[in-house]
Formats: structure tokens, C-alpha cells, sequence
């Protein structure tokens, strides 16, 4: 599709669809913004929109039990699987230093019903706030203590549990209890440092397990579990580089062996901004290959929302005295629609809502990220803040499914709207109508700002939608239930006499032993170094060889069937060990890993005797050459460079694996050849 | 005014805040053998130690800095916080009922103080307005601070003073009365209620919070707004006490105020009426009846207030092998009511007969209650109860042992005639003793047994 200008939004020559007017100026205000693929960004991209990113990353601690009461920790139920339900309302309350904070109002705005789902063997009655903190979990305290040592950060004399409020409902007490243990620390990347501005010890919160109109649902189990989060500044001038530091602080946390692994124990929030924007967070991002593209298309979303901000500034010239109008559609108004949703609206006796917006033409469909507009900021709050299940509204210059052409005429008509004016129509029960009213008026006033304080969700494919209001300091209040936890200096130095090396050293003596980067990745996230080392130095292995048997052959086999529950990576050091002790080569652990994988518990005498292998000395090995060479010649395969020895090897490797050196081997099978 | 400054702050940790001339309130640079720290000194609360400075750093955390690892430290800015629940003029709303609100401390309100680190208690209309906006559709609001005491506190000073002003406003005509307290001994204040306000021709609401106010998830806000309404526009005129049914947020409960106890340390739903039901449950729209028999609201004001109260009355909760020397004692220190809390039926070892035969001979009335807290006193039972009435222990039926105290302390300040004394304690005023204990009355359910499991998956606890 050509590009047009940016305001080619008025009267094009032939007629065309609201729908194809809609893309057109989608497409053009996405050039206009200059947005590009990541895959082809550069960083003088990402300059120019002044990209720039913060990381908070979570990490549960491997304890016991949970931080503030002596529940088991990581123990999940399955959804529907519940002894009992308990109800609760948030309202917000003062902080302590006497404000209020705006995502709490939010929340409060949204009237949900919260319900909490308990499962007696993973939640008490400390989870459902029934029952006041029990003190802290010392071995949580000490992990991240220990952690922040290795992040360089200024350890704080004295702990306090601090109360960060939460409306959402993901904690039953509406707050987290949450306590500082080090400041103004550092993390080394490759090639620069990234300052670290806190790390806290706090307390889990629930999962989720539906938000559907006025009623939440969560689940306890998680509730409560020791984590640890650290906040780096933002340092970060380019989306790689936040996935770098992510990777760098989830391997430091891992390479303690005393933090949680597996899906949800590591979870990261990113924070993102560009030049004139706001700092704002994508929550719960999964995966660390997530990052780049949603930092990416998070800097040009809001690269997005200035240009928007100075279009409707160039129309609008008394933003305060802007006022959308609305009327509520009769139902005879939908009689000729056959969009589905309209229908359904009408079925359900819901009340349909249009609205004017003045000078929004070309607003709502312009390019925010890929594949959304402007009008898909509204959608998303509406279905948080005025509970409207989605689909929940529509627009004069919808992207995809909307009502016909016309329908949109009748609503301009009915509106006595002007040119360069949008419309919305959204609809859901009478008793949402007030709030979701509030909701349109109060974001599209936003766009006169820039970029709204917000969090947001993210997908995997790179987009994130509107989650809360962003919360700021005000939402922190003293723990009234728990006493200030003094850290002594011994304590400190006890802790800091035995910690792992930093990760960057680790990081640069794999290379120094010139073992292959793409392996770093899975020794670092497995904490497989301290491992790998022992093999190194105990058992005098040759570092290549091992650092690619961990990297490439255990992840391999990993990947090819689940391991056991009960295996350790300390049964590979010990198949290491007893090869050097049985004279055999340690190729033969190709054969051995994926029999000891599937039954930790076989011995190795008896993983070699399912195997088949038979001791053979290297002497009778190599003198099987001569004659299997004389054989190729007669069979005679193939002809090609290297034939020869390549089917001697073929038939002569799974013999000699282990009995003698492979390469050893090939160096004489090739000879000649 | 060292007192202003420094707030909270004594011994090392002073020194050292004088020492580098640095206020509470002050931003300060602090630089440490861990390192640097930045932030605004808050105030420190008394009962913590003298070796720690507090900080709130920038992200809003507070912090403590260990005094004996400052090196320098410098006051770079000053910015006080200003702690304040938004105040808002309660409107006043024609047609709606006239709520008076006792206040005498407890949670229902409350906000942080420094000096314990704990919080305490803010109250005023405008307070509870900007707090709980919801209560000017309730009702009209009027305030009085009484006391601001927590409610391990009160006492029969207070209870008499309570009475008198109830009296009072019910003279004047209001429709309801609340009486904001703290939970811990609501059914004390109760029961006295009960026996000093008798004849109310409005409901006489007892209300607090398990949860302070400063939390998000606090029962304190629907709590106030049950009691409101239950002031405001039920037929009840009883002494009741209104706490969360369930502990989630759906409905309250009303007790009466002379069967009511406190049943878990920390529970939202923490108070049942017990040998009973309770009398209604609320929600913020209504009031459905539950008990079959109740007081009426009336037009008239012909309230009976008897602020009476003898304060040399105590409590013997028997344990095995109790020695008589303790009763002695408190016959000698002059006490001259005991309201025994006997095990069983009713009963204490034959070791103590000689001391209850001298306590009888001094004249010290004893009344026997039940440590099983359900159930009837049954002296007739075994010998033992027998002897125990011959030697002058009196009987109380299911009166509950917080009951009995507060109703023979109110008894002897009216007089101390053996007979009088014992017809005020044995004629129920209210149903702190019952003719008879309906099959419901005692309910607690227990966790793992199949059928309370499936009960409680399905209804909200």
C-alpha cells in the first residue's frame, strides 16, 4: 500500500471504506512516526526517539516455607481445586505520608469483588489476612542478603517491612509486605556496567485465575513465597542491551543454587520510556526473549502518543474546555446492524452509549503499535476501569470488525458532530455507564499530555495492553505489625565470606577456555559452572569438551525427554568421575546421558551393560582398519573426498566410544584416505 | 523541644543526629561503612532501640541505618509530612435518621503514630466522611469524642460515663446510637451496656474493626457502614454488637450484647453469640431478623439509665490442684464479688471448700461460671456441686464469664444484701441467661471431617 501524508484523512478521491480510510491513515502515521521493525531498528533508531530502560526483576528464593508464615513454599494447586472461597473489597487508604494514590482511586473506581480461592495444605490463615505476620523467614533474609553482596549494593542497617499497596486484589491485605536490604548497587554486561538502585525482599503474590466483568478470582498458593526484586536504573539505550541485563541479574541470582527455577519463579517488570515520554512498566514479562520487542514497540508506542499529542494540540486549542458529548442509542438505532456484538448488546438489554470526540478524526486510528491505534487505548481501559468485557466498544475508524458504514453516519447525525470529529459506541450494563463515560473522557484528555503513567500487560507477540494506573511512592506505609530486624556486621561478613564469583568473571573465563558461546546461555541459566569447573579442575577434563557436554548434550537431552524429578546434574559429575576411574573415554557419556536421564537410579555398570558396551583395547580397535578398508574398497559406496574414512568411522564409533580417544581414532581411519 | 526535633530518637542514635546537626524531617546525605545513603529522617518509634536511624529513601521504602556505621552525614533539604484523612463537611440529608457516634478509641479510625509505631485512633465526622463517603447515605452523622483509649482500657469509668451519655442523646431524640471501640473487650462494654442502659427506645450499636483502617482490605469501613444502618433503620432496640458474619466481605452480624464473645485473636469474624443466635444479620441495604424474639424500636423515651458499679469484684479462672491461698487473698485484699470459672459443670478441687467456706463467712458473693463457655452450670449433678452450694457458691445457668463479672461489679455498686444481690444476678436482664439453649446454639464446626469440608467449599467462611 502507498504511504499517504499524515493528513490524508480528508476526502479521498474515489470513495472508500471507513475501514480501508481507517488503515490508510494507520499506515501513514506509522511513517510518519518513523517507526521501524526491530529486526531492522539500528541504534540510531533508538537515539532518536531517546530510548531508555529500567528492569525490576523478581526471583523466588528456595525456602522451606513462605516469608511471613510457615505455609509450605511452591507448592501450586490446580485451579479449580479449593477447600474454600473468601471475599474481599479494597478501598484505598492514606499513605504515610498522607496522600493517596491514584492507582488505588483506580481500583477503587473499578467496585470489583474479589474472590480468593484457599487450599488448606498451601495457604492459612495469614494468607486471607486473618492472622498478623509471624517474623520473617531468616534463610529468605540471608539469600537475599547474600544476593545483594554480589550485586555490590549498600547493605541497610536495619530492615524494615515496609506495606506496598496493591487494589488489584492480588493480596488479600491489599498491601505486600516488602523490606529494602541493599541500595546503589552495580551489575557488570559485557561492555558496560548498569547501576543497580535497590533490591527487597518481599512476599509473593496470588495468581490469577479470571477477571470476567465485576469479579476477580485468584488463587492463594503462590501467596506469601520469599522473592526477591532487583531495580536497575535506567541504563539500558537499547532493547538488546535490556535483555542482556535481565539475563546477566536472573544468571547472578541463579548462580547463588539458592533460588527458585521453573515457569513463574522468575519474572521480570520492564520499564520503559522515549524523549517527552513517561516511565512506563510492562508487568510479568515470562520470558527474557520477550524483551526486545516489547521494549521496541513500548518506545515507539509512546514516540506515538507525542505525535498525537501535538496533532490534537494543532486542532484543539482550548484543551480544557474540551468536552465529549454522548447520547445513548435507542435500540431502534441497532435494528439494521448485523454486527454481532450490537446485536448482542441489545439482546442482553444493555445500554449502547455514543460518543463525540471533537477534533479526534484521524486520532483514533492512528498508529500506536503494530496492528493497534488509538482507539485500542480506550478499549483496554474500558474493560479494566468500567469492567466492559471486550468486545466493548467500536469507532468511526475501526481497523477491523465494526458496524456498517452507515450506522456510523446515523450515529454522527444523532451526535451533530462536525468534520474532524471520531465517535466511539460501547456498550454494557446501565450500572458501568457512568464510569465508562469517565474512562473515554478522562484517557483521550490524557492524549493532550502525552504519554499516560501507566503498567501494562504484554503478549508474546510484542504488544502489551493497559493493565493499572502506574503506582508511585505514595502507595508505601510502615508495617505496624513487625518489628525493625537489625543486620550486624558479622552477620554480613559471614554471609559475604562464600560468595560464588561474580557472574561477569564467570562469563570471561568460559571464554578464556575457549568454550563456544552458545552454550553460556544454558550453563548460566542451569548454574552449571560451579559444576563445570569441578569437572575441570578434580577431574582434570578438558574444558571444550565438557563445556560443550553441558551446553549442547545435556540440553539436547533434556529437551528430548523430561528428565526424572529426582535427577541432579551431580550424577553427570559422578559418570565423569567413575569414567576416568574405569580407564574409559569420556565420549562414552554421549551414549550413557540419555539411559541415565530416563533412570537416575541404574547404576553405571549396568547403563554400560544395556548399552551393549564391551571393553576393547585400543590395539584391537586400530587393527580393524586395514580390514574394513579393504572391504570399502570392494563395496565401494561412494566415492567423495573423505569417503573412505568417514564409513570406517561409521562402523567402528560405537565400539571404540569410550575404549579409546575418537579422535584418535579418525586421525587413522582418515590416514591415507 | 528536643522533643519536636528529633522525634522518637534517644541515647547513641540522638547523639548522633545532634552530632551532625540533623533533624527528623530533614533529607540527609548519610555516607557509611556500607556504603552511601540518601533519604528523609523519619521519626523512630520509643520502643525500639537507640542504635538505628530511620530513612524513607526516594522509592518510598524505609530504611535503618545503624549508628555506628556513620562516618558523616549532612541535612541537604527539610520537608515535614503532613498526615491528614481528607476532611469533607458531613452533608446533612432530610428524611435520612439521626446517628449519634460515640467515640472511645479502637481501630475503627485510625492512623499511624510515630511515637509507638503502631496506630491510633482519628475520628471526627469529616474524618469518617472523606473516609467512608458511603455513611452520608446512611444516615445524618453527629460525633462525640469520649475517651481515646484502646479497648484493653476501658472500664467501668468509662462504661458508667458511656451510659450517661446515651442517656442523654436518647433524651434528645436521636434514632440510633454507635459507639465506636476497640474489639478486645466489646463484650464487656456490651454487657454493661446492657445492664446500665435498660429500656432504650433505639438500637444501641457496639462497633470496631479487626483490621485497622489504614489498610486496604479493613473491615473497619463496612463495619461502620452495618452499624449506621443498623442504627439508623432497624426495628432493634438492643445493645447489640455489629461484626463481619464470615470474614469475607458480604454481611455483619448482630449480638446481643450480653451473649456476644470474642472467639479468635485475630479473625474478622471473630465474635458469635454463643447458647444462641444471633439477632439479625445486616448487609448495607438490609436488616433481616433472625432471632425470634426481640426488642422493638419505640417512639417514647423512657430510657432507665443505672451507671452503678462496684469495682472490688474479680474473676477465678480454676485450674488442677489450685491452692486455697489464692481465694484467701482475695478475700483479704477486700474484693467482695468472685465469679468463679470453673471446669465442667461447674466445678473446683475439695482443697479450695475450706477457703470458699471463709470467703462465704466474709461475705464475698460467689457466683460459678463455666471455662467450656457453652452450656449450663449443673451443680446437682455430683456431690461435689452440692457441697460447693451448701458452702455458698451460687449457681450462674449459661451466663458467660465476662457477663457474670461485669453484672455482679454492677449489682454491688447498687447494694451488697446477700438476697437483692442475688435476685439482680439470677432475673436475666437480656438473655444472659436463657430458659433454655436452642440445638443451634452450639455450633463449631470441625475442619476435616467430609461433610463441614464440602460445607465450607461452598459457603464463604
Amino acid at each position: 500500500m502507498p504511504s499517504k501524508p499524515a493528513k490524508a484523512k480528508k476526502e479521498p478521491e474515489q470513495p472508500a471504506t471507513r475501514r480501508q480510510q481507517a488503515q490508510a491513515v494507520y499506515e501513514a502515521t506509522r511513517e510518519v512516526i518513523g517507526y521501524v521493525p526491530r529486526k531492522q531498528a539500528s541504534q540510531d533508531d533508538y537515539d532518536r526517539i531517546g530510548f531508555m530502560s529500567g528492569l525490576e526483576v523478581h526471583q523466588q528464593l528456595k525456602t522451606r516455607t513462605k516469608l511471613f508464615c510457615r505455609c509450605p513454599a511452591g507448592r501450586y494447586n490446580k485451579s479449580d481445586d479449593f477447600d474454600a472461597e473468601v471475599i474481599r473489597h479494597m478501598r484505598p487508604t492514606l499513605s504515610e505520608l498522607g496522600e493517596y494514590d491514584g492507582t488505588a482511586l483506580m481500583e477503587f473506581k473499578t467496585r470489583k469483588e474479589i474472590v480468593y480461592r484457599i487450599k488448606h495444605g498451601t495457604a492459612c490463615t495469614y494468607e486471607v489476612d486473618d492472622t498478623p505476620p509471624f517474623p520473617v523467614d531468616r534463610e529468605a533474609l540471608d539469600i537475599s542478603i547474600l544476593i545483594s553482596l554480589l550485586c555490590k549494593l549498600n547493605i541497610v542497617g536495619e530492615v524494615h517491612i515496609t506495606r506496598k499497596q496493591y487494589l488489584d486484589g492480588s493480596i488479600p491485605t491489599g498491601f505486600q509486605r516488602t523490606a529494602i536490604i541493599g541500595v546503589e548497587g552495580e551489575i557488570a554486561l559485557k561492555n558496560k556496567k548498569i547501576r543497580l538502585i535497590q533490591l527487597s525482599l518481599e512476599e509473593d503474590s496470588c495468581r490469577e485465575i479470571s477477571d470476567i466483568g465485576h469479579v476477580r478470582v485468584y488463587k492463594t498458593d503462590r501467596l506469601g513465597m520469599p522473592l526477591i526484586e532487583t531495580v536497575t536504573y535506567p541504563d539500558m539505550v537499547n532493547p538488546g542491551e535490556v535483555k542482556e541485563a535481565c539475563d546477566v541479574i536472573r544468571f547472578l541470582n541463579r548462580s547463588t543454587g539458592l533460588v527458585r527455577t521453573g515457569i513463574g519463579a522468575g519474572r521480570q517488570d520492564v520499564n520503559v520510556s522515549c524523549k517527552g515520554g513517561t516511565r512506563v512498566e510492562i508487568k510479568g514479562v515470562a520470558h527474557t526473549r520477550w524483551i526486545p520487542e516489547l521494549t521496541h514497540n513500548e518506545s515507539f508506542r509512546q514516540w506515538a502518543l507525542l505525535n498525537i499529542r501535538r496533532k490534537l494540540l494543532d486542532t484543539i486549542s482550548d484543551t480544557p474546555a474540551w468536552r465529549p458529548g454522548h447520547e445513548f442509542l435507542p435500540y431502534h438505532f441497532l435494528n439494521g446492524t448485523s454486527f454481532e456484538p450490537l446485536k448482542n448488546a441489545k439482546k442482553n438489554k444493555w445500554k449502547v452509549m455514543a460518543i463525540n470526540l471533537p477534533g479526534f478524526a484521524g486520532v483514533l486510528s492512528h498508529f500506536t503499535q503494530p496492528g493497534k491505534s488509538f482507539a485500542d487505548e480506550l478499549r483496554d481501559r474500558l474493560k479494566v476501569i468500567a469492567c466492559l468485557e471486550r468486545p466493548n466498544m467500536i469507532c468511526s475508524e475501526d481497523l477491523g470488525e465494526s458496524a456498517e458504514d452507515g450506522f456510523f453516519d446515523k450515529v454522527s447525525e444523532l451526535l451533530c458532530t462536525q468534520a474532524g470529529d471520531a465517535q466511539v459506541v460501547l456498550w454494557g450494563p446501565e450500572d458501568d455507564m457512568a464510569t465508562a463515560l469517565e474512562t473515554v473522557e478522562e484517557r483521550c484528555r490524557m492524549a493532550f499530555e502525552g504519554v499516560p503513567n501507566e503498567t501494562r500487560k504484554s503478549f508474546a507477540d510484542g504488544t502489551t495492553i493497559f493493565e493499572r494506573v502506574l503506582p508511585g511512592a505514595d502507595r508505601m506505609y510502615p508495617d505496624t505489625d513487625s518489628p525493625p530486624i537489625p543486620l550486624e556486621d558479622e552477620r554480613i561478613r559471614q554471609l559475604g565470606s562464600n560468595l560464588p564469583t561474580a557472574f561477569i568473571s564467570r562469563y570471561q573465563q568460559l571464554k578464556a577456555w575457549g568454550i563456544p558461546e552458545d552454550t553460556f546461555t544454558f550453563l548460566f541459566k542451569r548454574n552449571l559452572y560451579p559444576l563445570l569447573v569441578r569437572c575441570i579442575e578434580e577431574l582434570d577434563m578438558d574444558p571444550v569438551f565438557t563445556g560443550t557436554f553441558f551446553g549442547h548434550r545435556v540440553k539436547w537431552a533434556e529437551g528430548r525427554r523430561k528428565p526424572s524429578p529426582e535427577i541432579s546434574y551431580e550424577v553427570i559429575f559422578a559418570l565423569f568421575r567413575y569414567l576416568k576411574k574405569e580407564g574409559l573415554q569420556p565420549e562414552l557419556a554421549y551414549r550413557m546421558l540419555p539411559l541415565i536421564f530416563e533412570h537416575p537410579k541404574m547404576d553405571f555398570e549396568s547403563v554400560l551393560n544395556v548399552l551393549k558396551f564391551k571393553r576393547i583395547s585400543k590395539e584391537d580397535l586400530i587393527s580393524n582398519i586395514p580390514f574394513l578398508r579393504e572391504k570399502f574398497r570392494k563395496i565401494s559406496i561412494s566415492q567423495g573426498e573423505g569417503a573412505e574414512g568417514r564409513w570406517i568411522m561409521g562402523q567402528l564409533w560405537k565400539m571404540a566410544c569410550g575404549n579409546m580417544p575418537l579422535s584418535e581414532l579418525s586421525a587413522l581411519a582418515y590416514e591415507r584416505a | 523541644m528536643s522533643e519536636d526535633l528529633f522525634q522518637g530518637y534517644k541515647g547513641e542514635a540522638l547523639q548522633v543526629l545532634r552530632r551532625f546537626n540533623v533533624r527528623v524531617w530533614g533529607q540527609a546525605r548519610i555516607e557509611t561503612s556500607r556504603g552511601m545513603f540518601q533519604g528523609t529522617v523519619l521519626p523512630r518509634a520509643e520502643n525500639d532501640d537507640d542504635q538505628h536511624i530511620v530513612l524513607k529513601i526516594a522509592t518510598g521504602y524505609n530504611i535503618g541505618i545503624d549508628v555506628r556505621t556513620i562516618a558523616a552525614m549532612e541535612e541537604t533539604g527539610y520537608k515535614k509530612a503532613n498526615y491528614k484523612i481528607p476532611e469533607k463537611q458531613f452533608p446533612v440529608t432530610p428524611g435520612l435518621p439521626n446517628v449519634k457516634l460515640f467515640g472511645t478509641g479502637g481501630t475503627i479510625a485510625s492512623r499511624l503514630d510515630y511515637r509507638t509505631g503502631a496506630v491510633i485512633p482519628a475520628f471526627s465526622p469529616g474524618e469518617l466522611y472523606g473516609a467512608v463517603p458511603e455513611l452520608a447515605d446512611i444516615c445524618n452523622l453527629e460525633t462525640e469524642k469520649l475517651f481515646a483509649v484502646f479497648s484493653e482500657n476501658m472500664g467501668p469509668e468509662q462504661y458508667k460515663k458511656l451510659a450517661v451519655a446515651i442517656g442523654k442523646e436518647i433524651e434528645k431524640g436521636v434514632d440510633g446510637i454507635v459507639i465506636g471501640h476497640g474489639t478486645d473487650t466489646l463484650h464487656h462494654t456490651g454487657a454493661a451496656l446492657t445492664f446500665m442502659v435498660q429500656n432504650s427506645p433505639v438500637p444501641i450499636v457496639l462497633v470496631g474493626s479487626q483490621r485497622s483502617s489504614d489498610r486496604p482490605s479493613s473491615d473497619a469501613a463496612l463495619n461502620l457502614m452495618h452499624a449506621m444502618f443498623t442504627a439508623g433503620h432497624s426495628d432493634l432496640a438492643e445493645v447489640m454488637v455489629c461484626m463481619f458474619g464470615p470474614t469475607s466481605d458480604e454481611y455483619g452480624l448482630l449480638h446481643k450484647g450480653t451473649r456476644v464473645r470474642k472467639m479468635h485473636s485475630s479473625y474478622r469474624s471473630t465474635f458469635r453469640t454463643i447458647g444462641d443466635i444471633p439477632l439479625a444479620r445486616v448487609t448495607r441495604k438490609e436488616i433481616t431478623p433472625m432471632h425470634p424474639q426481640y426488642n422493638h424500636r419505640r417512639k417514647d423515651r423512657n430510657v432507665k439509665i443505672i451507671p452503678t458499679f462496684d469495682e472490688r469484684v474479680t474473676m477465678l479462672y480454676y485450674y488442677p490442684a489450685m491452692k486455697p491461698d489464692i481465694l484467701d487473698a482475695i478475700v483479704d485484699q477486700g474484693y467482695k464479688g468472685v465469679v468463679i470459672v470453673g471446669t465442667g459443670l461447674g466445678h473446683v478441687n475439695k482443697e479450695l471448700y475450706p477457703a470458699i467456706e471463709r470467703a462465704n463467712k466474709a461475705g464475698v458473693h460467689m457466683y460459678m461460671t463455666l471455662q467450656t463457655i457453652w452450656g449450663y452450670v449443673h451443680m446437682f449433678v455430683y456431690d461435689t456441686g452440692r457441697d460447693m452450694m451448701a458452702k455458698g457458691i451460687i449457681p450462674a445457668g449459661n451466663m458467660l464469664p465476662e457477663v457474670a463479672f461485669i453484672k455482679l461489679g454492677w449489682a454491688l455498686g447498687q447494694t451488697h444484701d446477700r438476697e437483692e444481690v442475688r435476685k439482680l444476678m439470677l432475673t436475666p436482664i437480656n438473655d444472659e441467661i436463657t430458659e433454655r439453649e436452642p440445638y443451634n446454639g452450639y455450633l463449631v464446626y470441625q475442619g476435616g471431617v467430609p461433610e463441614v469440608e464440602e460445607f465450607v467449599r461452598k459457603v464463604h467462611k
